[in-house]
């Protein structure tokens, strides 16, 4: 398989502090990576990078065969990396429809003076937007869909809300997603259906899936691969037997004492 | 606590329907049931009325109010795009008009000697304006509210500034200085405007120009909004770095906001320099702003008829000051309407009137008895018959009457602080003391009346509506 995404020997710093230092990660077509680390291990910051909001300090990132270093983040978007929060970000007073709808701006052509005299152009543009906007809040079953899409966003329920994120992520028509968070404040029965969702995300939406989770039954769930970072570093990747069991991994989440402790008891 | 198998809307109906309470509420309900589609064609069924405003109006007067009302209309809407859709705070506004107006001055009047025809002229003032708007709209890219509203106000200042004392400008390819604005005199003897075989030349023509622009602004700002731009400007407002990410070019449509703004203020100025036949520095100054401000806030920022009711209200209400007897009915239609608004049951505010009457009858026959060479009566006609028994008008005593204004300014203060029965008894007297202050001041000073009822109305506005009277409610990003 090809990589879609692939970042070489990043590193970004801000001040003195180095957040990412010498990364390097790939992602195939395909793929859903989860990226674990405890915080401020810089898993944001990584795709706050992807994403364009930073500019690495050194090394490069390729998307597609394709260097976006230094490119202007609706840009980056556009070639097909599309993102949540792990703080929300939704446009609260806007309906839950455009919400949808305001990501297709950049697959959509329509100029203000066409849009101002409705030609014919226009109102088709505008028709398939709604329609595929439709399409991918109906993805959630009936969560979103019916007198909820001409709600305003603000009156969605936080699990609601998450998922409002990621079908609009999904308008912006990308090859692949960045999730930050998805389970965050999410009761059990709603994490075991994000696992769902991430999987059928792959298989429905054809999505590279480069994730950050906390909860460990979500990963273990979903990914081909689990890359762990600690302060900026990959300190372990590989399939989610390998990075949950290895020694760093747990010292970076647990200490040194922990994996001491631990080592004992297996003594014993 | 959220119950189980519920989320925040169907929690929120029941505060919601306690929100619309008291006898007031159906009508609040249904107004605010309304959609946004179905309000604007009620708004348009409203402004069908304009086209046969002139008909109606007999005076040159009237037509001149309705002229200031559409090009309070025109600027509202243009500011309405900039403050209302993209959320950028543009205290230079203002400027964009007077630089449309001076435009226009420039290329049809004596000031240069050039007479360019006004089809010409029209498209350069709009190409101007939306050129200077992008160039204000530059720093938008790195500033964001309050320190963008400091950089633009500075931009409308400098404008004046320059307008003032531009009078006398040596380039240096010249020897005596030219006279570019005409300094604090202005540009006078601007040429009517002349469309293809059109010529306007009254008050009426420019009437039905301004009208035809309108209505075309209107129906463009509408679809524009519904559009991929208007969403566009949506999403930046609510929170730029999402916009940005999800492919919209936020710093362009920031600047497409600040042009088109600029453009339609730029436009307006044309006209109004045409049917003033002159423009002079001080029509452009920041109490013209803030007028514009106002207009939108009452309005409701965000919505095309919001920000024409605004400006409805703004510029046609000081004109019905100006004759005390309207005052009266406007002063008293608003107490009446403000006490049915804000006190509830109904029964209470029939309690409050009964007593504030019987209070003023009182007052009025102690006062004849102690001080009978004092009070003079209301003058007659309407209202003023009907209230000359019950409020006191005395006779050569500004500074009572000062005394008088202060203790009500302090009444209102307290009474926002009560609570309860005690809050109802005070109301009494300080209607009485503001219907008191009325009558002996503040009917006499349309200028001042005027300022306080903005005052007032916009403070009112603020705690009960904040969304303005045609706007939708929004919530406040918590980031």
């Amino acid at each position: 398989m090809a990589a879609l995404l692939e970042l070489k020997e990043v590193s970004k710093g801000f001040g003195g502090l180095q957040v990412i230092g010498h990364l390097d990660l790939t992602v195939d077509e395909g793929e859903i990576v989860s990226v674990i680390g405890p915080n401020g291990a810089g898993k944001t910051t990584l795709f706050n990078l992807v994403t364009g909001i930073y500019r690495p300090d050194d090394g490069d990132i390729v998307f597609g065969g394709q260097s976006i270093v230094g490119m202007e983040p609706h840009k980056i978007a556009n070639l097909g990396i599309a993102r949540t929060f792990q703080t929300l970000r939704l446009f609260l007073n806007m309906t839950v429809k455009e919400n949808v709808m305001a990501a297709t701006y950049g697959k959509t052509k329509a100029r203000w003076w066409q849009s101002a005299l409705r030609t014919p152009g226009s109102r088709r543009e505008e028709k398939e937007v709604e329609k595929l906007a439709e399409e991918r809040l109906a993805f959630f079953g009936k969560r979103l869909v019916g007198y909820r899409m001409e709600q305003p966003a603000y009156s969605l329920s936080y699990a609601n809300r998450r998922r409002l994120e990621i079908a609009r992520a999904t308008g912006t028509g990308p090859r692949m997603l960045l999730l930050d968070e998805p389970a965050a404040g999410m009761n059990p029965v709603e994490t075991h259906e994000i696992t769902d969702l991430i999987a059928r995300l792959r298989t429905e939406g054809g999505y590279t899936i480069l994730v950050i989770e906390h909860d460990m039954h979500v990963v273990e769930g979903i990914s081909d691969r689990v890359v762990a970072l600690d302060h900026g570093v990959k300190i372990a990747e590989g399939s989610f037997e390998q990075v949950a069991t290895d020694e760093r991994v747990i010292e970076a989440y647990l200490g040194a004492k922990a994996v001491r402790d631990e080592a004992e008891e297996a003594g014993e | 606590m959220s119950r189980i198998g519920s989320d925040d809307w169907v929690e929120q109906q029941e505060l919601r329907s306690e929100y619309y309470t008291g006898f007031t509420g159906p009508a609040r309900k249904a107004f605010d049931r309304v959609g946004p589609g179905p309000r604007f064609f009620a708004f348009l069924a409203i402004c069908a009325i304009f086209p046969f405003f002139p008909t109606v109006a007999d005076s040159d007067f009237l037509i001149r109010v309705g002229v200031n009302v559409l090009l309070f209309a025109l600027l509202a809407l243009g500011l309405n795009i900039v403050v209302g859709w993209a959320g950028l705070l543009d205290l230079g506004y203002v400027a964009f008009y007077g630089f449309g107006a001076y435009m226009y001055a420039w290329l049809s009047s004596s000031q240069f000697d050039v007479h360019l025809p006004t089809e010409l002229v029209i498209p350069i003032v709009i190409t101007a304006s939306a050129g200077l708007g992008l160039l204000l709209g530059l720093p938008s890219w790195r500033l964001v509210g309050d320190y963008l509203a400091i950089t633009t106000l500075f931009f409308a200042q400098i404008f004046v500034e320059l307008m003032l004392n531009l009078d006398r400008l040596t380039p240096p390819w010249r020897d005596e200085p030219l006279d570019v604005t005409g300094g604090p005199n202005g540009i006078p003897g601007i040429d009517d405007m002349r469309i293809f075989t059109i010529d306007f030349e009254q008050t009426r023509d420019y009437y039905f120009l301004l009208l035809a622009i309108f209505a075309v602004v209107v129906v463009g700002l509408y679809y524009i909004n519904e559009s991929r731009t208007g969403r566009g400007w949506r999403a930046s407002r609510e929170d730029p770095l999402a916009a940005e990410l999800m492919t919209t070019p936020v710093n362009r449509l920031k600047l497409l906001a600040f042009a088109m703004g600029a453009a339609v203020a730029g436009l307006t100025g044309s006209v109004f320099a045409a049917v003033q036949t002159g423009v002079f520095p001080q029509n452009f100054e920041v109490a013209l702003l803030i007028m514009i401000y106002a207009a939108l806030i009452l309005g409701g920022a965000g919505s095309i008829s919001g920000a024409v009711l605004g400006a409805i209200i703004i510029a046609a209400v000081p004109e019905i000051l100006r004759t005390p007897e309207n005052a009266r009915y406007l002063f008293y239609g608003v107490l009446i309407a403000s006490l049915l608004i804000v006190v509830r049951p109904w029964k209470r505010v029939a309690g409050i009137v009964a007593a504030a009457i019987v209070f003023g009858f009182a007052a009025h026959e102690i006062v004849a008895l102690i001080w009978p060479d004092v009070v003079v009566g209301v003058e007659d006609g309407g209202l003023g018959g009907l209230l000359d028994s019950w409020v006191l008008v005395v006779d050569d005593h500004e500074t009572l009457v000062n005394f008088a204004f202060v203790f009500l300014v302090a009444a209102v203060l307290i009474l926002t602080q009560l609570r309860g029965e005690s809050r109802m008894l005070l109301l009494i007297p300080t209607i009485y003391l503001a219907a008191f202050v009325w009558e002996n001041r503040l009917v006499a000073e349309p200028s001042v009346t005027r300022q306080l009822l903005f005052g007032a109305i916009l403070v009112a506005m603020m705690t009960k509506r904040p969304q303005g009277l045609l706007g939708t409610p929004r919530v406040e990003n918590p980031i």
